[in-house]
Order: structure tokens, then sequence, then C-alpha cells
């Protein structure tokens, strides 16, 4: 009898344990929405989306990253270079204060490709020293994370600029960070995100490549026993993950119309953030994409609805913190009742 | 209470442990007298370790009583036993490795004089200890940097700073040279003489005949008997460790071997301690067992077969042809699969679903362009191999770590067979899962051979072996001792050339 009234209630426990993180975030909504009902509005929906766009594709990055059981704390760092790239060779002719004064008009593939590729060989070499000579992901990407500072710095810093602000960005390229697509209303690099989003979804669960970074993760070692290139895979993982932070850098700059080399300070701690939130195991093995949107939505909205509702941003930090902590005790507490 | 025989320091009686599916531990009971050398003996798997980690309220007891100095007691960990003067030195030691001796020897109790860590107390406590237990180490120096045979007597310090009563040591002689065993004899004597008795577990029956007063012999979880050392003789002591019925436990035989396909030439580990020149030849259809102990470098053998481990000399030729091992994907393209035996760290990706782990390492044939993995063709894959070799599991999808051992250790055979193998190195397919599950596996293994497959069969239980072997070689310290082939092949016979190198 016990058994027979247990069970439903257990199943409908095991469903909410499953989508806790959804549940709050729509009773965030709704809490946001009853203090200040203007927050359910289409500005608010477009303004989170701006604001986060570029946050998903580095979290996608850290979520492959994750999954295979490593972290990466180069992040930040590597979408502030990016940025920095394509502002200094995305300037308009007109621009007063060049970064390039005697180069010539170049197409925007080229700032472009400059920033994904480095940033995609930052994220090899950090692949490559994990996978070769076997130093934790956590101690090499320290390293490499403050090698991508100082490499921003060094070439922010080459005359003309002297380290000042880049500016007179392109419109080419501020029209994908901060345009409309005509007609639906709907901001470009929300579209971009969310492609990139389906790319990556598609590749963690679709392709061979994504399905080795599971079991990587899962565990090395039956990888290794199972004919999985293992050292290839981690490699595979971290450049995949810097293209990916180097597309990001590329948006952030033409989001806001220009970089400095502070761009990008400690958002591998957002990314880290909302891919915990989001579902993706800590320890590897266990993560999704559409975890790590409701992931970033999750902090999006808090940024967004707690200002909006007037609360000190000093207590946003506060809650952020707790919410991180909270999510991962939850996720534990469901793994240790499965057992 | 009736009143209890002071005779003993320790009194086991009628232990009795069951886990699913298997009786573990039957009756047992075990007595051991004050300052005497008590060995336990018996096959892996005949409960040795269950009963200890009973005592130690590891695991509960089902049934049984525990009388330590005529009290019944109930221990809830080693901690709680050391404090009642009963001792543990495991077979693997783990020390603090970066602090000194005397810190691992008074840890978790260490001297305080003002709320500060007393060293110089510690110092001249741990240099009376040692010296009266006459090892010779410096108190100060840092455990890393030490050899085995000197961690080992830390632990033994530890004991006897305890006061210990009764120390049970677990096969202590697996990593110590024949010197260091000489020493350790001497330090088990000195002991003795003060009344401390050493419960000694090992299968060295040698190491046994010299160290003993009496031997308690188990098999199957039960006690066979018990003997002073004197009035048993070394071969009495084989048979009644390894004496059994083997009908009806081995699916029967129907397979024939067939025409030599696999050769191994002089096979050496790039490690000198590891296995050395060793050769054998593998027919078609045949099963061959490789027996031995712990420690006979069977599993680096066959691992380095499969490219996990590098080879400094040796050459394998597979259907006439010498082929170049040196990474598993290697291995599989020549059609060799491995089923490893640590089933848990080297085998299973415990979250993902059991479909997921079969067809995990045959994505090299299932992939199409650009590495597009059909998941409709995966599960069909994986169903087969479920209803082929009667996987017991709620659906497809359920996590691998939700199964039994037994069916875990099927879907992974099926992710063997998924890579469409002519030869299977199965390295103790049937550690750690129940006799019914045991039987299955032997079906599979013999449906194997019948289907040509060449099949390497690697065990630690030697009826199995016996049972399913068509040929058995044995290793014993990295090196293969002998072949045994038909009637050749008996316990003893494997025993002996097992133990070949063995003080």
């Amino acid at each position: 009898m016990d058994e027979l009234v247990n069970a439903p209630l257990r199943k409908i426990g095991r469903w909410a344990g499953d989508k806790v993180i959804i549940l709050a975030l729509f009773v965030l909504i709704i809490v946001i929405s009853i203090i200040n009902p203007r927050f359910l509005s289409l500005q608010v929906l477009r303004d989170v989306a701006l604001q986060n766009s570029t946050r998903l594709i580095i979290a996608c990055g850290m979520t492959f990253v994750l999954i295979s059981s490593g972290v990466d704390l180069s992040a930040g760092r590597i979408v502030g270079l990016a940025a920095v790239i394509t502002a200094s060779l995305g300037q308009t002719m007109e621009y007063g204060r060049r970064f390039y004064p005697n180069m010539g008009a170049v197409p925007i593939i080229v700032p472009f490709l400059a920033a994904v590729s480095i940033a995609g060989l930052l994220g090899f070499f950090n692949g490559l020293i994990i996978a070769k000579f076997k130093i934790v992901p956590f101690i090499v990407t320290l390293g490499s994370q403050i090698m991508a500072w100082g490499i921003n710095l060094l070439y922010f810093d080459i005359p003309p600029n002297s380290s000042q602000p880049i500016g007179g960005i392109k419109s080419s390229i501020t029209r994908l960070g901060s345009g409309l697509i005509p007609g639906l209303g709907i901001p470009i690099i929300i579209v971009i995100a969310l492609i990139i989003c389906g790319i990556c979804w598609f590749i963690l669960s679709k392709l061979r490549f994504g399905r080795n970074v599971y079991a990587v993760g899962g565990n090395s070692e039956s990888a290794m026993v199972s004919g999985i290139r293992v050292d290839l895979n981690l490699m595979g993982v971290y450049t995949l993950a810097g293209i990916l932070y180097g597309i990001a850098g590329f948006l952030e700059c033409s989001r806001t119309g220009g970089a400095t080399s502070a761009y990008g300070l400690s958002y591998e701690f957002d990314a880290i953030s909302a891919c915990v939130v989001g579902g993706v195991s800590n320890t590897g093995g266990i993560g999704t994409i559409p975890g790590v949107i409701v992931g970033v939505l999750v902090f999006g909205i808090l940024n967004y609805g707690l200002t909006f509702i007037g609360v000190n941003p000093y207590w946003q930090n506060i809650v952020k913190g707790l919410i991180i902590i909270a999510a991962v005790g939850f996720d534990i507490r469901k793994n240790i009742r499965r057992k | 209470m009736e009143l209890q025989n002071a005779d003993y320091v320790l009194e086991m009686r009628d232990i009795s442990k069951a886990f699913p599916g298997v009786q573990a531990l039957k009756d047992v009971t075990l007595k051991v007298r004050p300052g005497s050398v008590h060995a336990i003996m018996g096959e892996n798997g005949a409960g040795k370790s269950t009963l200890m980690k009973c005592l130690f309220g590891i695991y509960t007891r089902d049934s049984g009583e525990i009388i330590h100095n005529g009290k019944s007691v109930n221990y809830s960990g080693t901690l709680d036993a050391i404090k009642d003067h009963i001792a543990m030195i495991h077979q693997e030691l783990h020390p603090e490795p970066h602090l000194s001796v005397m810190e691992n020897i008074w840890l978790g109790r260490l001297p305080i004089k003002h709320g500060i860590v007393d060293f110089k107390k510690m110092e001249v406590d741990t240099k009376k200890l040692l010296s009266r237990l006459k090892v010779n180490l410096n108190p100060k120096d840092i455990v890393k940097k030490l050899s085995v045979s000197h961690i080992q007597s830390i632990e033994i310090a530890k004991a006897v700073s305890f006061d210990a009563q009764v120390i049970i040591m677990d096969e202590p002689t697996s990593s110590l040279t024949a010197e260091e065993v000489d020493q350790l004899f001497a330090l088990i004597r000195d002991l003795k003489a003060t009344d401390v008795s050493i419960l000694y577990i090992s299968h060295k029956i040698d190491e046994i005949k010299r160290i003993a007063d009496e031997v308690t012999i188990m098999r199957d979880g039960q006690v066979i008997g018990n003997w002073p050392i004197n009035d048993i003789s070394e071969d009495m002591i084989i048979s009644k460790m390894v004496g059994r019925d083997l009908t009806n436990r081995f699916p029967p035989r129907t397979h024939k071997p067939g025409e030599v396909y696999m050769k191994v030439e002089g096979y050496s580990s790039i490690h000198d301690n590891s296995f050395q020149d060793v050769s054998f030849e593998l027919r078609r259809g045949e099963i061959l067992g490789i027996g031995g102990l712990i420690g006979a470098q069977r599993t680096e053998l066959v691992e380095s077969l499969f490219g996990l481990r590098a080879i400094k000399a040796g050459r394998l030729v597979l259907n006439g042809k010498t082929v170049t091992i040196r990474n598993p994907q290697d291995a599989m393209a020549n059609e060799i699969a491995l089923l490893t035996e640590d089933r848990k760290g080297q085998g299973i990706f415990s979250i993902l679903s059991v479909a997921e782990n079969i067809y995990i390492a045959s994505y090299a044939k299932l992939a199409k362009f650009l590495g597009y993995i059909d998941a409709k063709v995966c599960t069909e894959i994986a169903g087969r191999r479920v209803k082929q070799l009667n996987i017991k599991t709620p659906s497809l999808r359920t996590p691998i770590n939700s199964l039994s051992g037994g069916n875990q250790q099927k879907t992974l055979i099926g992710r063997g067979l998924e890579t469409e193998p002519t030869v299977l190195l199965l390295d103790e397919p049937t550690r750690g899962i129940d006799v019914g599950a045991k039987y299955e596996i032997y079906k599979i293994i013999e449906d194997l051979a019948r289907q040509s497959k060449c099949v390497i069969f690697i065990s630690s239980e030697m009826p199995e072996l016996i049972g399913m072997a068509d040929r058995i070689i044995v290793m014993c310290e990295g090196r293969k001792t002998g072949e045994l082939t038909g009637s050749d092949i008996s316990e003893e016979r494997i025993l002996k050339l097992a133990t070949k190198f063995m003080v």
C-alpha cells in the first residue's frame, strides 16, 4: 500500500529534480513580474538576449571542456584578446586614431579570421599541453589565461595605439552586434548565438567527436580501452572551445563598437557558473546544450531582473553565488539518491 | 553470559554473511591463541577478506559473534578496532607519503604541549618504539622515500604503539624481497615473544610452513579445518584449499580447436619487473587459460597485446602475418578485443546508457560523413546484443551502473563483440559476479570458441580455468613457468607452477 502511494510521488519528485532549474527560472520570472509587471515586455526580452548572446557562445565552449572533465580558465582572456584583434583590424578608414594608420580597407572576414584563428591557436595550445604532457587543465589554462592577457597587453600597447581604447569600428561589424533582422525585429547577434548553439548541440549529440567527448569525460581509461584517441579528442575540445571564444570576442567588439585590453575579465567564471547551473557536471561526462542555454538565461534574467526591480546590485552577487552552490548541491543529492 | 574461554585472545564464532546471489561466509569459526601465528589460507574468493571485513565492521555480519578478551565486541571500523588492540596491516599500504615516519605513526594522536605539537616527545617515543622492534629508521625521514618493507614496519610499529594484541597481516610479503621477508619474520617472532598474536593471511605455502603455528583453511566461504602446522603437509594444504566437485558448473564442451592463428614470441615488457620473454600459440576456436597468482603480470601481458602497454621485445603473428600493435586502435584494426580486469575503472562508462556502452567502441565502423552517428542504427545494434547475450536491463537507455555486475560484464562483452574481433582477451571475466551470471559468461565463452574465435581467458579461480580452458599456461612473477594440456591439468600442478619462484 505504502509503495502504491509513494511510487507516483517519487516519480513527480524525480521529474521535478531533473527540471528544477527550469522551475526556478519560471519562479524567478514570475516573482520579478509581480513586483514590476513591465518586466514582461519584448524590449526586456531583447535586452536580455543582446546582453547574453556572447556569454552563451562562451558557455558553449566551456560545455565541451567541462564534459571532457576539464576546465578552461583562459576563456575570458582569449575573448578579450579576440575582441582587441577584431577592433584593431575592423576600424573605418575615416576614423582619426587608427590602430594601423597605413592599412588599406580590408573586408570584414579579415578581422573575423584573425580573431578566430588566434583564439583557436591558444585553445589548441591548451589542448596540446593537457593531452600530451598530462598536466591538469586547471593549471594549464590558468597559465594560458595569464599568457593570453600578456599577449593582449603587448598588442594593445603597440604604437601609435599605446594602450588607448580602440574605437571607430566599421558599421558592417557593429551591425552584427547591435542590429536587428529587418522586418522581424530580432537581434542578429542572438540568431548567430542560437545557430552556434544548434551546431554545438549537433556535434555533441550526433557526431562521433561529440559522443567521444562524453566517453573521455566519463571515464578516460575506459575510453582508451574502447579505442578512442583520448589525446586527439582533448585537443579537439580545447581547440573548438578556443574558436568559440574567438567568435564571442569578435561579437563582443561588434556589440560594443570597440575594445580595450580589459575585455573578457572573469568571463570564464560566468560561463562555468551558467554551465554548472545548467546541469553540466563539473566532474565530466554529463551536460547538454539546452541545459546550458537555461543556465545562461537564469543568470541573464537574474542580472537584468534584479536591477529592473531596484535591488542593490551588490546583493546580486550574493544571490548568484548561492544559486551556484544550491544548483550543484541539488545535483549531487540527486545522484546520491540514484545510487 | 556464558563463561568465555581464556585460551583465546580473539574468537570469531559462526560468522555468516550473504551478498545477493552468493553466500560469502557460512558459519565460519576462527580462534586465535595469544602469542601465536595463526595462518588463514584459501584461494581467491574463499572468503578470507570478507571475514576480515566482518571483523572490523566494514561489512555487517548476518549472524555470529566476535569475542575479544572474553568480551563480545562489535567494531565500527579499523580505528575502533585498533583502539581495542586489534590492528590490520593491509596488502596495499597507504601511508601519508609527505609526512615523516613519526608523524605517520602518531597521526590522529600527535602529542600536544601548550597547544603545539610536541615534536621532541614524538621523536623520543618513536625512537623507543623503533628500537624495541629493532627497526633501523630515522623518525624524521620522509615516508615517500622509504621502501615498501620499511613502510610496512611503520605500520607494524603503529599497531604496537596501540598495544595491539592481535595484528592481522594480509599477504604481507607480496611485495618484499627474500631478505626483507626474513626481516619481517624476525619481527613477527619478536612480537610473538611479547604475547602478540599474528593472524597471517597468505596463499604462499612455504612461508606459512616457516612462520605459522597453526593454519585454518577456507574454501567457498567455509572453514575446511584447523591444524597445527606440523600436522599438515604442503600437499595436503593444497588439496584442502582446492578440492571440490567440478561437475555441471560449466557448459558442455563442444568447440574444436582448429589451426594456429596467433603466435606470441618473446614478449617482454619495458619494465624489468613485469612480464619477460613470454611465448605461446593460440588456435582458432581454442580457449587458452592463463593461470597464476595476483602479481603474476598476466593483466600486463594481455594489455600489451592490446596496445595499452609498451614492450621492448617480442613479435606478434596473426594469421601468418607479423603485426605491430602500439595502441588500442592498432589492436582493434587487427581484430583483437580486450575485456579489462578492472570493470569499473577501465570498462564501463557508468553514467552512460547500456546501449551507448555497447556501441561506443564501434564508432569507427558506424560513423558516416563528418562522423555523423545514426542513433537509430546504434539502438538497433545495442538491442540485438542485449537479446543475444541475455543482458537483463529495464531498457536500453538505463544507465549501466544500475545493472548488476554480471549484466555489466555481459554488456562489456557485447561492446567487445561489436568490434567484430577474432581474438578475445578476457581478463578475469567472472570476477565479482554471482554464480548464476558466471555460468552465463561461461556459456558465452564456449559459444565464442565454437564460432572459431580465439579466446584468452585469465582467471585466478582455478576451477573455472580448468573447467573452461583447452590449454593452460601458467605465469609466476612475469615469466611463463609452464604449459598444461589435457590430463596434465590439475589444480596442484597449476599452483606449483604459479608459485615456482616464490620463497
